[in-house]
């Protein structure tokens, strides 16, 4: 643990960059259950993360069983147990949301937001009025108003 | 100094309770602060004559260097002189003008004052950033004052178009305060006055962005738009703000920097060009205003330009010119816009073509409105007068051509300025033949008074010329002054400048007398121009492309949210790692051989995770990632960790089946036919091969032993009687960490037992709608 060891592990990287690759395709589904699992695994992907940048492996931190010097870095272990736990309070949190979902839609997917689609549609129909000669001309600039003018149309 | 700005502040948050209790008097309670302010500006007046300032400093962030620094000197007096003077007369009129029960009394007065404490900080402000934060202070009040409550389209389209402005030129002054600071390796203003860096392209840059700020907020052409708009604002709020101080900002900006600046290249000549258009533009279209109002919002546009160009010249003669305007447009503006408040008020009207006869009705209101005015135009005894003669005199000395162009801008300038001043008098005062009598009640003493005062001022001054003179050449001091300095007089002889005065005077009097030919031009001017619709395209192009940026970006699905940050995620942090990153000297394939398998292992199965069609599949095989990482936490020697991963992964397996019991077995399979894979796994590679890099690099980079962890391994046996230092870590070292973390599993577990508590009671009220829709979806699923 007194010097610094700059090997990294080739193999560790490999297995963190590849549950990442898995755990970021997931959360782009849209199924919540696949988004779920998908934060279970990159989250799982971290804490190998965090071992692997806290230096190389050694014997267990403990006083009297390892000399201090063939240790591995107790810190990264700490921080990677809180983060164990904290994920698993995550996931719970999550499967309860898609829970509640499942009973309340019938399903588990995540829509698209509709107000979202709104602003969409707003901007193809400015699109669609292309007019760069006369700006202003019939669109003057005016704070507040979009809104009321959506209502009424 | 400080204090005084503080108890500004402090007052107007006070002022609305005030208020409650002293209706409108609350703005004579609100004069206090300004009246001790000029005092104390007043008592310091001979020390300041004599050279010498008031410095305050109070440490903000000192290890950032950050301090407010606060520095009284001649140019600060002269500008106390318009923020607390006349802020003092238009606070004593509001208690008259305005209505005793009228709702907004008690914002209008707290922001006045706050208005004033700003303004009093900003003339006060010796370090960059502390004049920063006090300039936008100002815009902010400016906007709410415009604004008032925001009732009618006009007030909100002005108050918008004024904050935007200023806005956009103050964020450019900031960066451009940034730039000069790191330049002069000093953000004292005092301090980088007196050791200017060295010229070159970021100085250059700098007082170029600098000088947008400045143009900005005293109103220079293209952006003086919002001045003439800002008017929908109370007249003694315009008075204030839009006349006397706030629109000065600039202007005292200019004037403050000049003298280290005036001979470097973008400076002058910006100013010159700018200011003397901005002059010219702003007495043009005064000439057609019928708005009395607005006409005099043109000619502070005119005049500002003026001003520009006095405090940019950096000449001696002229900066005695421009001290002698500066004060001399506060004290007539002032006169004029208070005088027009008050016909508005008892007459009901400012328009030119419905005021008729105010003069003989108001004797008195017509001498102190025709002080101010021809002050304006630049007729002796005047203060006016003086300015504009020191004015013409100091760009006649040197006789360069340069100069001399600047000369015939003034001129003409001016000559348009005679012109309105003569149309202001006329139209606000005159009988119009065809329009009755305005009947309008005489106006009470509180009114009259604010405007006489200045009206006095303006007087006194002219005639008694050498009263200023001492404030005037101390503030031209850091110009080098000729073998016979020039002083302030009425009475020069027979000079150059007097024949150009009368030729001032002469054709705004012709200009005036034409005024049927002239108003049938309508204040045309050719579509290049026009500021206004440049402003308006501008804004309509903001508008247009944020609408664009928003619907491309902002399109409701999910999916593609986490697609645009993964994206950025690859192409920011990604390119710094790619290019700035080193890998590690030594790879090795691995620690332990039995770390391949593993890795295999866990690999395949999350691959096997992201193609399983069942749910009960797919949460089995993170399952086994999961026991698979515990493996790797004990070949890598932390048996603690591996301990909880396999205790937290066994819960989570638990927790998964409990809610897959209601959800149906397969997953739905609608993104599949609604858009292609290959983007999606295309981008999540990317990420991941992008973590894999930044996991070698990153763990390459250790360039120390770790000296926490060695602390907490000396310290575990004897500190927390533990061997395990982990677990000392955990429950001892960082034990805080630690409730944090069981308060986010309570925090967990508590929205856990409700979502759950309200989808039952969710359920039971109205069973037969709730299971109708839920079985409905579940057999198109089907």
């Amino acid at each position: 643990m007194n010097t610094v060891n700059v090997t990294v592990n080739l193999t560790m990287a490999l297995t963190i960059g590849g549950l990442y690759a898995v755990g970021f395709y997931l959360l782009l589904q849209r199924s919540l259950m696949r988004i779920i699992i998908g934060i279970v695994i990159v989250g799982h992907a971290a804490n190998m993360f965090l071992q692997l940048a806290g230096g190389p492996p050694g014997r267990s931190p403990i006083v009297g069983v390892s000399p201090a010097e063939e240790m591995t870095d107790p810190l990264p272990q700490a921080m990677a147990l809180t983060a164990i736990v904290i994920t698993f309070a995550l996931t719970t949190f999550l499967l309860a949301l898609a829970y509640r979902s499942s009973v309340l839609l019938g399903h588990d997917e995540v829509r698209d937001d509709v107000e979202d689609r709104r602003i969409r549609r707003q901007q193809q129909r400015v699109d669609e009025r292309e007019e760069p000669d006369e700006p202003g001309a019939d669109r003057k600039f005016e704070f507040g108003t979009d809104n009321d003018k959506e209502a009424t149309r | 100094m400080l204090l005084l700005v503080t108890a500004h502040l402090v007052l107007a948050a006070l002022l609305p309770t005030v208020s409650r209790w002293l209706g409108r008097w609350a703005f004579a309670v609100g004069a206090i602060l300004p009246a001790v302010s000029l005092g104390w500006a007043l008592t310091s007046l001979t020390e300041v004559l004599a050279g010498g300032t008031v410095d305050e400093s109070v440490a903000w962030a000192p290890v950032l260097g950050l301090t407010f620094t606060l520095r009284l000197d001649i140019l600060s007096l002269l500008m106390i002189f318009l923020v607390s003077g006349v802020g003092v007369l238009i606070l004593c009129y509001c208690v008259y003008y305005f209505k005793p029960d009228a709702q907004s009394n008690s914002r209008t007065s707290a922001l006045l004052v706050a208005f004033a404490g700003a303004m009093l900080g900003l003339v006060l402000a010796d370090d960059l950033f502390t004049l920063y934060i006090f300039w936008e202070l100002t815009t902010v009040c400016s906007f709410l004052l415009v604004g008032q409550d925001g009732n009618t389209k006009q007030q909100r389209r002005s108050s918008i178009q004024a904050l935007l402005v200023t806005v956009l030129g103050g964020l450019s002054m900031l960066l451009g305060f940034v730039l000069l600071g790191e330049q002069a390796g000093t953000y004292r203003i005092s301090e980088i006055v007196a050791s200017p860096p060295a010229a070159g392209a970021l100085t250059s840059t700098a007082l170029v962005l600098i000088l947008l700020g400045a143009f900005t907020k005293s109103a220079q052409v293209p952006f003086h738009t919002w001045l003439p708009g800002a008017m929908v604002a109370p007249t003694p709020v315009s008075a204030y703000l839009h006349a006397a101080s706030m629109v000065k900002a600039g202007v005292y900006l200019v004037a403050r920097l000049s003298p280290a600046f005036s001979d470097h290249t973008p400076w002058w000549p910006l100013i010159a060009t700018l200011g003397i258009w901005t002059m010219l533009i702003g007495g043009y279209r005064a000439l057609f205003e019928r708005d009395l109002k607005t006409l005099l919002a043109y000619g502070t546009v005119s005049q500002l330009g003026f001003l520009m160009v006095l405090m940019g010249a950096g000449s001696h003669t002229v900066a005695m010119a421009g001290a002698t305007m500066l004060i001399a447009h506060g004290l007539f503006k002032s006169t004029l816009f208070l005088v027009v408040g008050i016909i508005d008020h008892q007459a009901g009207t400012r328009n030119i073509d419905e005021l008729s006869g105010i003069r003989r009705r108001f004797p008195v209101l017509t001498v102190i409105g025709a002080i101010g005015a021809l002050s304006m135009a630049g007729i002796p005894p005047l203060f006016g007068f003086l300015g504009k003669e020191a004015a013409f005199e100091g760009f006649l000395e040197s006789g360069t051509t340069g100069d001399l162009v600047v000369l015939v801008g003034l001129v003409l300038g001016s000559a348009l300025t005679a012109a309105y001043s003569f149309r202001f008098l006329w139209g606000a005062f005159g009988t119009k033949p065809g329009v009755e009598d305005s009947s309008a009640p005489k106006p009470s003493l509180g009114l009259m008074v604010p405007a006489a005062v200045p009206a006095a001022l303006t007087l006194l001054l002219g005639v008694v010329a050498s009263l200023f003179n001492a404030l005037a050449t101390t503030y031209a001091e850091p110009y080098p002054a000729g073998d016979h300095p020039y002083y302030l007089a009425l009475w020069h002889g027979f000079s150059l400048p007097l024949l150009l005065s009368a030729v001032v005077v002469a054709s705004g009097v012709g200009l005036h007398l034409a005024r049927d030919r002239v108003v049938r031009l309508g204040g045309w001017l050719p579509d290049f121009l026009q500021a206004q619709p440049g402003y308006e395209r501008t804004v309509a192009g903001l508008d247009t492309v944020s609408y664009a940026v928003t619907g491309r970006f902002q399109a409701g699905s999910l999916p593609t949210y986490l697609a645009i940050i993964l994206l950025t995620f690859v192409l920011v942090p990604g390119s710094a790692v790619l290019t700035g990153g080193s890998m590690p000297e030594e790879l090795r394939l691995w620690d332990s051989a039995v770390q391949v398998p593993v890795a295999i292992l866990v690999l395949t199965a999350a691959i096997a995770v992201t193609m399983a069609k069942r749910r009960m599949t797919a949460v089995i095989l993170t399952g086994v990632v999961g026991y698979g990482i515990g493996a790797f936490f004990v070949l890598d020697g932390g048996p603690d960790l591996a301990l909880a991963q396999f205790l937290v992964e066994t819960l989570t397996l638990v927790a998964f089946v409990f809610v897959l019991r209601r959800l149906p077995s397969r997953f739905t399979q609608v993104e599949s036919t609604r858009s292609p894979r290959w983007p999606k796994v295309a981008v999540s590679v990317a990420a991941g091969a992008l973590v894999a890099v930044s996991a070698l690099v990153f763990s390459g980079a250790r360039q120390a032993p770790p000296e926490a962890s060695e602390g907490f391994v000396e310290a575990a046996p004897e500190g927390a009687h533990a061997n395990n230092v982990v677990n000392a870590i955990l429950v001892d070292f960082r034990a805080f960490d630690t409730v944090g973390e069981i308060s986010v599993l309570a925090v967990a577990a508590t929205g856990v037992a409700s979502l759950i508590l309200a989808t039952r009671r969710a359920r039971r009220p109205s069973a037969a709608e709730e299971t109708e829709g839920p079985r409905k979806s579940r057999e198109v699923r089907k």
